[in-house]
Formats: structure tokens, sequence, C-alpha cells
């Protein structure tokens, strides 16, 4: 069975949230530091919610630098599922593993709520195992969470249907109400909301249990 | 060195549209656009200003700014 490194950047803290998720799904993790250079045997990664590095300069733009980024580079270019949840997101975009870039919210306040997101594509390792058109609740909980990029890169997002996820309405102000992005191949995403914190009712919603169950069903295809 | 980051044109400028409708209601009127951005002074040893300049520019590009929604001016001045 496939194991999933969850990488640890110093002011990351959903790192457990999302150990606790892989582990509702009987898949196993590793905790992996940003120092590391190897993701300890694991073949698809999770960059999970946070500050990395404080978000000092622009949310990811000092985690992009971190020397576990090359490991997380090379999963990505071989197919391997990669995962960016919130502060995650950003740094697969400063990093340039996604196209654009998470701006400040609209009305510059920190966002914490359930936000209702439509899947808009299920060609994602996140998305794969919804329904096109199926809205699913999860919560937010980010300050830089405007999606945007160059008219160029957004045709490019369309035509590839690479836009997977959705806010039903626009929480943040971002592009087109893009939650989440995937790259071309389909195995990099990067999304806002926090699937891992929506996999039961009583803690508000399950909703999230459909993509983390698409995630883990791709590690068998690694 | 001084590194200017700004927003490029067309991104989005949350920060300077709230200052831009904050002033009228301080009393400052007249303020047709306000855009927000970011200074870095910089101190670096190089032979000489030219290499100082290439220097600040690398790091303004690579690191400063991020060229998806920002441009970097760099110039020579004091610290």
């Amino acid at each position: 069975m496939t194991r999933v490194a969850i990488v640890v950047f110093p002011g990351s803290n959903c790192e457990h949230d999302a150990a606790l998720a892989m582990r509702e799904f009987g898949v196993d993790s590793t905790l992996v530091f940003h120092t590391a250079t190897d993701l300890d045997g694991a073949d698809a990664v999770i960059l999970p919610g946070g500050f990395a590095h404080g978000d000092y300069l622009r949310p990811g733009a000092l985690a992009r630098f971190s020397p576990v980024m090359g490991a997380v580079a090379r999963v990505a270019d071989a197919g391997g599922p990669v995962l960016g949840i919130c502060n995650g997101f950003q740094v697969l975009t400063e990093a340039g593993l996604l196209p654009g870039a998470l701006q400040k919210n609209r009305g510059l306040t920190f966002l914490s709520e359930p936000t209702t997101v439509v899947v808009a594509s299920t060609r994602s390792v996140l998305t794969r195992a919804a329904v096109p058109g199926q809205e699913l609740v999860i919560p937010i909980n980010h300050f830089s969470g405007a999606y945007t990029c160059d008219d160029a890169t957004y045709r490019e997002l369309v035509a590839n249907d690479q836009i997977v996820l959705r806010y039903r309405e626009n929480p943040n102000g971002s592009r087109d109400d893009v939650a989440g992005i995937a790259n071309v191949a389909g195995n990099v995403v990067g999304l806002m909301p926090h699937p891992e914190r929506a996999l039961s009712t009583l803690l508000g919603s399950a909703d999230g249990r459909v993509l983390l169950e698409g995630f883990v069903e791709s590690l068998a295809r690694v | 060195m001084i590194v200017d980051v700004s927003l490029r044109p067309g991104i989005a400028d949350p920060e300077g549209a709230t200052i831009e409708r904050a002033l009228p209601a301080l009393g400052f009127t007249g303020v047709r656009a306000v855009r927000a951005g970011k200074t870095f002074r910089l101190v670096i040893d190089a032979p000489d200003e030219a290499t100082a300049l290439e220097r600040a520019r690398a790091l303004a590009e690579r690191l400063l700014s991020n060229p998806v929604i920002e441009d970097a001016t760099v110039r020579a001045g004091e610290s």
C-alpha cells in the first residue's frame, strides 16, 4: 500500500488532521519535516494547512525554498498524487507546481466558515469519486484565498478542465469562483477549503469524505 | 538597494481599495486612486553598484515578488 508523506513546515498546523484523515481511510502516512530531501519512501504527498514559515513575505513564498520541495516536485513530475490544502495550495502555486496565485481575500477579512463548493471537474485525484455538479459543504479558514491568474492562464485552465471546485457563493473574491484547481495531468491538486475537517456529521459535515476517498483511490494506481 | 513590489495592473488590490474607500471619511479628498505595495531596503556587499543592482534584481524576481501577480523595480538608494 502506498504511503502518504505529509509535509510539516514550521508553522503548519493541520498535519495531524491530515494524518487522522488518512488513517480514517486505512492509509498509512508519515510526517516529513521540511528540511528532509526525500519523502521517507512515500509516493504521494499532502501539503497541509497552516502558516508555513509564518507566511512572511507571502503565503508559501519561503516554503517554496524548503529542501523538501525538490522531492515534492519529483512526485508531481512522476504523476504521483499531490494534494495541497489551504496553505498547501498557496505553497504549490508559489512553487510553480500549479498555475496562478492566491491573493488576500476581498474585504481583507480572515474567513472561517462552512462554504458550499460545487464539483466542476472529476478528472483530478481529488474529485475522481465525486459527481460533476455535486454540492459539498466544506469549511474554509484563510486570509489569502482569492485565486487569481492572468487571462491566458485562465483560458488554459478552462480549456484543460483544470478547475475542479467552485464556490457556490464566492466568499473571497477568487476569479470565476475558483475554490480548487488541478495541473493538466490531474495528479496535483490545490484547494482552499479543508476536506479533512469535513469527515463527520458530528463535526458539521461529512462531505469531505468523497474528495479524500477519491484521493485514496488514486493512491492504489500509483 | 531599494526594491519596490507592486501588484501588476489589472490585478485586484483589496488593500489599496480599502484605503481608497476610507479616505473621504477621514477628510482626505481628491485622491483618485490608491494602490498598495511593499518596499524592501537591502544592504548588499558587492564590488560596484552595477553588480549590486544585478543581485538585488535577481533576488527581487525570485523571492521578493511573485511574478504571477506582482512587478518589482530595483534602484540604488540609501538604506
